[in-house]
Formats: structure tokens, C-alpha cells, sequence
């Protein structure tokens, strides 16, 4: 392989295949707390770390996994770009591998218009060691790429359950020229029913929060497309600082009303569902498309609710994991993902039961 | 076992070693498969003889031609599962197609094989537009669902060439992309849902109308698969708001390189265009007789620039980006001032293949992506090909984001023209691998790339992808052959371009 730090790595891999022993892929473990609770020997792969290559007009960057994730965004920012998924770090030690395993995306997920999308919609290409230390190669760093099946996608958001995603090549865009947010008193049937209004309008609307009767609407994009936005929406403008606050403490979950230790639920319902109705305290974002419960409802109940309404619940943070963290598979989905499983890692090691 | 004489129509290919779905029918498997499917579908919707069969023999790829075995036209889900519950029992391969508009030969039959048409399965299930989106199923045309969104001032993005034509549920096959896809994406960025039927005829859903599933994303893999993981029955897209209004520049330059570095300077002002468009000199000249478009024929490039949103965004970009193509040497430059205008200047884009049809018996559309900084040296690497290969190759680029589409002319009447063209294309796709690129941005790989895969990627990857194969479709019959090479076709590739193309047996089983 082409670097001596991979190579100690794929022989890690092929000593703990060779010993059916499981190894725990683990970086900054910021992310800990999110999946199944993780198990087998720490493998940190932070010394494989570093941006190999970004060329702002091309809007590709690509990093090695151990890169942190705060290193890559203040390169990104110092030419005025972006990662449009705008990823939750949930700690100093984030690192950019760690940020496409776990595939979370922050409030722009949902922006109306081009930034938006998943961790995925911006993968453009990505490198992994599988479970006999192989390093293959996915993808490329050209914006338009269908070459074989897009593994690449794949890997976002596969909890590491497929392999050691080594380095990622990801679309980058610009950071908009100004952003704005607005302030508005609505009920949660309201809200929603707004905020998907205004979702089917030609409106640079970039996140949205719900939470207590108070909904909160960020604009991001020209400086005439967001004024004439604002003279269109009304509300309450923030200032710029508290603007920029705000939204970091719901993208960190820093925000007081993620405090204290009820269990966190994450729903991901069709934007138009229905109110969830269950007991607990809710924060809504992506225009209705995800919704934050903190409940101590049973996993069942919530999860039963959450199918009814044409989504699925993630027991989040805290609560009894012992029934899964996440919503139960289809059985034909369920063997297309264990044939998966079986294909890139024979001997099962790598984060066994994670998701 | 596979002899020239067997298939007068069939251009046989001189660089590619055979493929494996060509080869004759056998009359005696015909009957039993056919037997076997006539008790689950009526007989309207099973074809078998030869006149009524030679209609599916290729897509638009026409390079490659073979009558299916059987073709079947189902007109439900359940009847989809049915044919495939059949040929699963059998072992008959499936290949699946939809508007037959793949340039890659994705839907290229295969001679024991079932050819399965998803084209009857063509109803637009419901739009809702507060939630924005629309379900229909896999026969239903890309521009179909626009139309009928627009009441709701609804629109879904993806905007091939072809959308006239094309299905959706060919889209999710390629991930097709169009001109708008740099600022919009492609199939795979505004596909929420795909519910489709296994190999053994199982349903599945991937995606939701949720923005995420839980567990791998396999909608993911599912887009862009070419119809080798499972058959799209349903698709559930994404709609989004009509911009306001949209408006386009014209630009001229006298230098390839200076539109080149035009299109780097615009992305560095922090401006994603709706569209960015490049044809070179020959291109303009060829479409213009053709479309009328107005182009500036002494230009070496004519970028096509375009905005779009609110009307006080689409001023001010407008503005922005006139500026930053006078400061990057553009000798002239035009505004559409209404509409009319404005699809006039992409009149000429659009009419590019249908042009290249009317002043050549044939052409070959290439669809390699590069690096964008490296247009302008592809683009005089092209024309060094021109003169070794002695055919003309002018050049429409989405240059945004680097894809280009060299359209080589060729007489298909003469093998001689027929055997530099292809070998002019493969000098196209091995240079876009070189440059850093990939073979194929948005027309798939389908048969006609399959050998150029040995190029891009290293065993060990496309072992992975047919792992992938194999976790989806274990028994191996949907669309075989397609999108990845097997390891003795990649060695034999390698040895023919080592040898300069001699192919030493032709008998060879080649998978």
C-alpha cells in the first residue's frame, strides 16, 4: 500500500480477522453514544490523518479519516466554502471519517434549494480497508461519476460496520453571502404546516426549528434573495451573533433543551406528518422531516407511532438500549444487509452490532 | 459457437472481446420459458417471434444488436414478480429496459434471456404538493413529471437530453444527470424512494418519504445499479419550487483555454450556476444550421451560463457573473432578455445529438468527467485524435462539472469507419482515466465501457462491486454481463492493448 500508516493498519485488520476478534473503529469518540453500544478492542485510526488535496474552483476536498473535522471546516471556511451537510461534531475530537460513518447531517439537510442533502449527497468518492485489509477504492473526485455501484454513498452513515474508511473525497460549495434568521410565534400544527408552505416557494429558507411555540427560520443565499425573503416572511429578525448561536447550539445539541437525561429520540417522518402526539417534549426541524422527542414513552409505542406516520424512531442519546437503538429492518432488507456484511467483512470483526 | 455469420445485423466489435448475452436463440429453451410465463401473463404481453422481437435487438447505443429470447410487457407490479419468480426458477436472465434511450447498451438483450419491459407500467400514482413530491412508476417519462407538477409550481429537477423519452425508472438505473444538474444533482440527490422486485421475487423498498431509512443506504446503490440489484417498480421523487425566473449568457471565446479558466473563475466568485455549458467551435457550427440558436461561429468555445431563482438574485448574479467573463477574456457576450430568447441559446445545447445525426450517417457520444482544469488539454488531446483516426469529434461539455460529451462522426455503413471510431472512443475514455476522471459521468457503462472498468479500478474494487451483485442477486440473472468485467475479460483487455488490438480466439467463453 502507498503509506506505512495504512499498511499498519491493514495488518491489524488481518490479525484480528485471522483471530475472529472484533475491533471497535474509534477516532475522537465524540459519537460514542450514537448506535448500539460499541464493542470489541479500540482500533484508532487517527495517525492516518491530513487534506490530500482541495482545489476550491473544482469543489472537492479530500481528507484522510483522522483528519478533525474542525481542521477541515477552517480550511474550507478560509476560501469562503462550505460543507453543505453542515455535520454536528458533538466534540472537539470529531474527525472527518467519524463524521461520514455516523452520516449526520445538520440543520441544512433540508434547506429549499442546491445546499442541501445528507452526508451522502455530497460524497463523491472514498477509500476503505474491508475485513481482509484490502484497501479499495470507491468513487473518484470528479462532481459526475457513475463507474460501478456507488459504494461510496454506501459508506456514509454505515457506523463503520463495513470496513475502515480510510479517506473520502467530498463536493464542497460555497458558503452563501449572507444569512439571516427570522423569529416567529406559531403553534406545532401551524409551524408545520408553514414551514412546508413555504418549502414549495422559491425561498432561500437554509434550516428551521421548532421548539415551545417559537419557530426559528434561517435564509441563506444572495444579499437580494434573502432581503426579499425577509420583506416576504416577516417575523422577528435575530442578530447576526445570536443568529449564528443559535444554530450551533441546535446543530450540537447544546441548546438547553437537549439537557438533562431523558431519553433523546430522533424521528424522521415524512416532512407533512401528522403531530406526533405522544407524551414528552419535542423540537422539530427540516421542515417537519425530523423530529427531536424527549419522552420516557416505551421504545415500542414510540416506534409504532413513528411507522404509523411514515418514518422511523432512532432512540438517540440515553434510555434502554438494550432493544436497539434503531427501528428494526424489513427481513429482505435485513439479508441484503447481512449478505453486505458477510461480502466486505468475512469474519465479522469490525464494530459487531453497532447498527 | 459464436460466429460472425450467425448475426449479419450485429456490428460485431473489433476491440471488445464477446459479451456475454450475444449469441443465438435455442427454439427448444425458447418454448419451455415461453410455456412457462404464458400461464402468468396474458399474451399480449409476451413477444417471442423474431418480427415482433427485432424491435427490442438495442438501445440507443446501436453499436451492439441481439434479439432477446423473449421479451414480456407486464403490466403491474404483480405480474413483475411473477416473470421474475419464473425466471428464477429456470435460471433465465432478466434484462430490464425501460424507454430503450441508454447510450451504454444498458438495456442490450441478451440471447437466452428474458427482455423485460417496464414500459406499460407508465401511471403517475399522486403528486402532493405540500409535501412536495411525486410517486410514479418506472414507465413514466422524466418531462412527464414535470408537466404534470407544473400546475403546482412544481418541477423535478433531473433534465436529461433524452427527457422527452427517457423513463424514471431508466433514470434510476443510469443516475442520469442533464444540464442543470450542477446546482440541482442528479437522479441520486432527488430519488427519496425506490420499491422494486428481487431476482427471487421479493418486494423491496429502499428510501422512504422520510428524508432517511434506518440501517445502509441502499437507495444509494440502487440508483445508478443499471438494473443489476433489482427491477424499479415504484419511484418516489423529489419536486422542488419553480425558480421565478431564469436567464442566460452567451459567451464567446477565442481561446478553448480562456473558456476553460472562465469556468474556474466563475465557481471561485462563489456562484453555482444553473447551468454551464461549453460546445466548441465545431459543435456550434454543426448545431447551428440545425437549431438557429445564434451562435457565434468564429468562436473556438461559447459558454452558456445560466441563472435562476428570484428575480432580484438572478440581477444580481447575472451582473456578477457578465463581469467575471469580460475579466476572463470573453470577446463577446449576450444576455437573454425574456424567455424566448433564453431557450433559443439552449436550443442549440439541446439539438446537439439530433445535429450530429443530420450531418453524419452515425455518431458516437463519448461521456467521460475530468477535473475541469483540465478541459482545455482533453479538448486538444481530442483533437490530436481527430487527425490519427481521420474522423471529425466536436465537443458539447457540461463543463460545470466537467463531463464532457466528445460526439465522434462515423459512416456505419463502412467497417473500416466503424472500427476507428471505436477505437477513437476508447483513446477518449482511457485519456479521462488518466486524467484523473472517470469513464462514464451520466450515461452508464452498461456493455459498451465494460472493458475500460479494467482501467479505472483495480481487481480488488470490482470484486467488491460484484460482491455488492451478489448480496442483491444472488443467482446473478439480473442484467448480467453489465457495468463490471469479469477477471479474465479484464486480462484479456489488457493483453489486446498490449497487442494493439489483435483478438487471438474468438471462441473463447468470456463470461
Amino acid at each position: 500500500m502507498s503509506s506505512p500508516i495504512l499498511d499498519t493498519l491493514a495488518d491489524r485488520i488481518r490479525a484480528a480477522a485471522s483471530a475472529s476478534s472484533p475491533l471497535q473503529i474509534r477516532a475522537g469518540g465524540s459519537k460514542d453514544f450514537y448506535g448500539n453500544p460499541p464493542r470489541g478492542e479500540i482500533f484508532d485510526p487517527r495517525a492516518y490523518s491530513g487534506i490530500v488535496g482541495y482545489e476550491p474552483t473544482e469543489l472537492v476536498v479530500t481528507a484522510r479519516c483522522g483528519t478533525l473535522l474542525a481542521e477541515l471546516e477552517a480550511t474550507l471556511d478560509g476560501e469562503r466554502q462550505l460543507l453543505a451537510f453542515e455535520p454536528p461534531h458533538f466534540g472537539a475530537g470529531a474527525t472527518v471519517g467519524g463524521c461520514v460513518a455516523a452520516g449526520l447531517a445538520g440543520p441544512r439537510r433540508a434547506a429549499n434549494g442546491p445546499l442541501s442533502g445528507a452526508v451522502r449527497d455530497f460524497m463523491l468518492g472514498a477509500k476503505l480497508l474491508d475485513g481482509r485489509g484490502q484497501l479499495l477504492s470507491f468513487g473518484g473526485t470528479v462532481m459526475k461519476n457513475v463507474a460501478g455501484f456507488d459504494v461510496a454513498r454506501l459508506l456514509a452513515g454505515s457506523l463503520g460496520t463495513l470496513g475502515l474508511i480510510t479517506e473520502v473525497s467530498l463536493k464542497v460549495l460555497p458558503r452563501p453571502a449572507v444569512e439571516s434568521t427570522l423569529r416567529f410565534e406559531l403553534d406545532e400544527a401551524s409551524a408545520l404546516q408553514e414551514v412546508n408552505r413555504w418549502a414549495g416557494k422559491p425561498l432561500p429558507v437554509s434550516a428551521t426549528a421548532w421548539v415551545g411555540g417559537v419557530l426559528h427560520v434561517r435564509l441563506s443565499g444572495a444579499a437580494a434573495a434573502v432581503n426579499a425573503a425577509r420583506a416576504t416572511l416577516g417575523g422577528e429578525l435575530l442578530d447576526a451573533s445570536n443568529s449564528a448561536a443559535y444554530w450551533r447550539g441546535i446543530r450540537e445539541q447544546t441548546n438547553d433543551w437537549f439537557a438533562g437525561d431523558a431519553p433523546l429520540w430522533r424521528l424522521s417522518l415524512p416532512s407533512t406528518a401528522a403531530p406526533v402526539a405522544l407524551a414528552g417534549a419535542q423540537l422539530i426541524e427540516w421542515n417537519g422531516a425530523l423530529r427531536w422527542l424527549r419522552s420516557h414513552v416505551p421504545a415500542q409505542q414510540i416506534r409504532a407511532r413513528a411507522k404509523e406516520l411514515g418514518g422511523h424512531a432512532t432512540l438517540f442519546r440515553g434510555g434502554d438500549r438494550s432493544a436497539g437503538a434503531f427501528a428494526p429492518l424489513a427481513p429482505p432488507i435485513a439479508a441484503i444487509h447481512e449478505r453486505l456484511k458477510a461480502e466486505f467483512d468475512p469474519a465479522g470483526i469490525f464494530n459487531p452490532g453497532r447498527m | 459457437m459464436r460466429r460472425r455469420a450467425d448475426f449479419p445485423r450485429a456490428i460485431l466489435v473489433w476491440m471488445n472481446a464477446p459479451l456475454e448475452g450475444i449469441g443465438r436463440i435455442d427454439p427448444a429453451r425458447q418454448r419451455q420459458v415461453l410455456a412457462a410465463l404464458r400461464a402468468v401473463l396474458p399474451d399480449d404481453c409476451l413477444l417471442s417471434r423474431e418480427e415482433d422481437t427485432r424491435p427490442y435487438d438495442c438501445d440507443a447505443l446501436t453499436l451492439y444488436k441481439q434479439v432477446p429470447m423473449i421479451v414480456a410487457l407486464p403490466h403491474t407490479e404483480a405480474q413483475v414478480q411473477a416473470v421474475l419468480r419464473i425466471c428464477n426458477s429456470l435460471k433465465v436472465p432478466i434484462v430490464p429496459r425501460g424507454a430503450g434511450t441508454s447510450l451504454s447498451g444498458g438495456a442490450l438483450p441478451h440471447h437466452a434471456g428474458v427482455l423485460l419491459s417496464l414500459a406499460r407500467l407508465n401511471r403517475i400514482i399522486r403528486i402532493d404538493a405540500q409535501a412536495r413530491i411525486a410517486v410514479v412508476q418506472p414507465g413514466v417519462r422524466n418531462l412527464a413529471i414535470s408537466e404534470a407538477a407544473a400546475p403546482l409550481g412544481l418541477f423535478y429537477a433531473p433534465d436529461p437530453s433524452s427527457q422527452i423519452a427517457c423513463s424514471i425508472g431508466g433514470n434510476v438505473a443510469e443516475n442520469s444527470g442533464g444540464v442543470h444538474c450542477l446546482k440541482y444533482g442528479l437522479t441520486v440527490h432527488n430519488v427519496l424512494r425506490v420499491r422494486g422486485v428481487m431476482s427471487d421475487g421479493e418486494i423491496v423498498e429502499v428510501g422512504s418519504n422520510a428524508l432517511d431509512a434506518p440501517g445502509l443506504d441502499l437507495l444509494a446503490l440502487m440508483i445508478g445499479s443499471e438494473g443489476m440489484l433489482a427491477i424499479v417498480t415504484e419511484v418516489t421523487v423529489k419536486l422542488l419550487p419553480k425558480p421565478q425566473s431564469a436567464c442566460c449568457i452567451m459567451a464567446s471565446f477565442a481561446r478553448v483555454e480562456d473558456a476553460g479558466n472562465a469556468v474556474a473563475a466563475l465557481i471561485a466568485t462563489g456562484i453555482i450556476p444553473a447551468g454551464l455549458e461549453m460546445l466548441d467551435r465545431a459543435a456550434a457550427r454543426m448545431v447551428e444550421p440545425f437549431a438557429d440558436a445564434g451562435y457565434d461561429l468564429d468562436a473556438a468555445a461559447i459558454l452558456l451560463c445560466e441563472s435562476d431563482g428570484t428575480t432580484e438574485e438572478v440581477a444580481e448574479e447575472i451582473g456578477q457573473m457578465s463581469a467575471v467573463l469580460r475579466a476572463a477574456c470573453a470577446t463577446r457576450i449576450l444576455v437573454s432578455c425574456n424567455e424566448a430568447e433564453r431557450l433559443r441559446f439552449w436550443a442549440g445545447r439541446k439539438n446537439a445529438f439530433p445535429a450530429a445525426g443530420r450531418v453524419s450517417p452515425a455518431y458516437y457520444c463519448m461521456d467521460g468527467t475530468i477535473p475541469r482544469k483540465r478541459l482545455a488539454e482533453m479538448l486538444i488531446a481530442i483533437q490530436g485524435m481527430e487527425a490519427k483516426y481521420g474522423l471529425q469529434c466536436p465537443n458539447v461539455f457540461h463543463a460545470g462539472d466537467g463531463n464532457l460529451h466528445p460526439l465522434i462522426l462515423f459512416d456505419d455503413g463502412d467497417p473500416d469507419s466503424v472500427r476507428r471510431a471505436e477505437a477513437f472512443g476508447v483513446e477518449i475514455l482511457e485519456a479521462s482515466v488518466r486524467f484523473g476522471g472517470t469513464v462514464t459521468g451520466e450515461h452508464g457503462v452498461g456493455v459498451e465501457k465494460v472493458n475500460q472498468m479494467c482501467s479505472q479500478f483495480d481487481r480488488a474494487t470490482l470484486d467488491a462491486f460484484f460482491a455488492v451483485k451478489r448480496a442483491f442477486d444472488p443467482p446473478a440473472l439480473l442484467n448480467p454481463g453489465k457495468q463490471i468485467p469479469t477477471l479474465p475479460r479484464c486480462a484479456e483487455y489488457g493483453r489486446m492493448r498490449v497487442s494493439g488490438g489483435q483478438l487471438p480466439l474468438a471462441d473463447l467463453p468470456r463470461f
